[in-house]
């Protein structure tokens, strides 16, 4: 399942929902992204995630689909923020369930590092020198593609 | 044709979505992208280095080399940077 939301959601709550009524799922993994303090050397006040309504919620379906093909998934969920947060806030959660661990903490690993490359948002980060687009980290695109190649 | 901007190309050029008729001579993205550079300066100095943009059109990552149509939704913004 995709959510693209302003608001918070509970993660205690979403990982219940998830098994919820499905005795054969024997165990859950989940990612949960954060607002850092920190950007470089430069303290972050605050940072605003811009997406595009409709292709947004298009990846993030083609990427949940994506790896319920690799892996046997029961369950998935994948909760991403946009709007204003602050350091310490939960941006996003990616959560999958499957009988055995080894499907569902490699499909989550998958979930977050494609989410990355390919899912459209954009970070702008309020620092005392103003306000700075946050620029595509390389290492992300290398994590990506060593899932392509696998 | 109607093109949406996001993140930093938005704010350079000005506007997060605009109504295009494409002229003739334009049958792909490579063919938009330059001839959208020539619509001012805020769009020479957003398209000015094509590594740091991607484009969607009709919600699908495409390359330089993709037809576009006057009924396509195109998307111009930078390299994501979500999660």
């Amino acid at each position: 399942m995709i959510r693209v939301q302003r608001e918070d959601f509970d993660v205690g709550t979403e990982l219940e929902k998830l098994a919820k009524g499905n005795p054969r799922i024997g165990g859950i993994a989940s990612f949960i992204g954060l607002v850092r303090d920190m950007g470089g050397a430069d303290r972050i006040d605050a940072l605003t995630l811009e997406h595009y309504p409709g292709m947004t919620e298009k990846k993030l379906a083609e990427i949940e689909a994506e790896a319920n093909r690799r892996w046997p998934l029961d369950a998935s969920l994948i909760i991403h923020r946009h709007g204003r947060l602050e350091p310490g806030d939960r941006i996003v959660l990616v959560a999958t369930a499957s009988p055995h661990r080894e499907a569902a903490l490699a499909a989550c690993h998958f979930l977050i590092d494609w989410l990355k490359t390919d899912a459209p948002f954009w970070k702008s980060e309020e620092t005392p020198q103003g306000e700075r687009w946050v620029a595509a980290r390389s290492q992300d695109d290398e994590a990506t593609r060593r899932w392509k190649q696998g | 044709m109607r093109i949406l901007y996001f993140a930093w190309l938005r704010a350079k050029i000005g506007t997060a979505e605009e109504e295009l008729e494409l002229p003739s001579q334009v049958h792909d993205v490579n063919g938009l992208l330059q001839w959208l550079k020539s619509r001012g300066p805020g769009y020479a100095e957003a398209l000015k280095n094509l590594k740091t943009v991607r484009v969607a059109v009709n919600q699908d990552y495409v390359g330089p080399e993709h037809e576009v149509h006057d009924s396509d939704e195109v998307a111009i913004f930078p390299p994501v940077t979500g999660g």
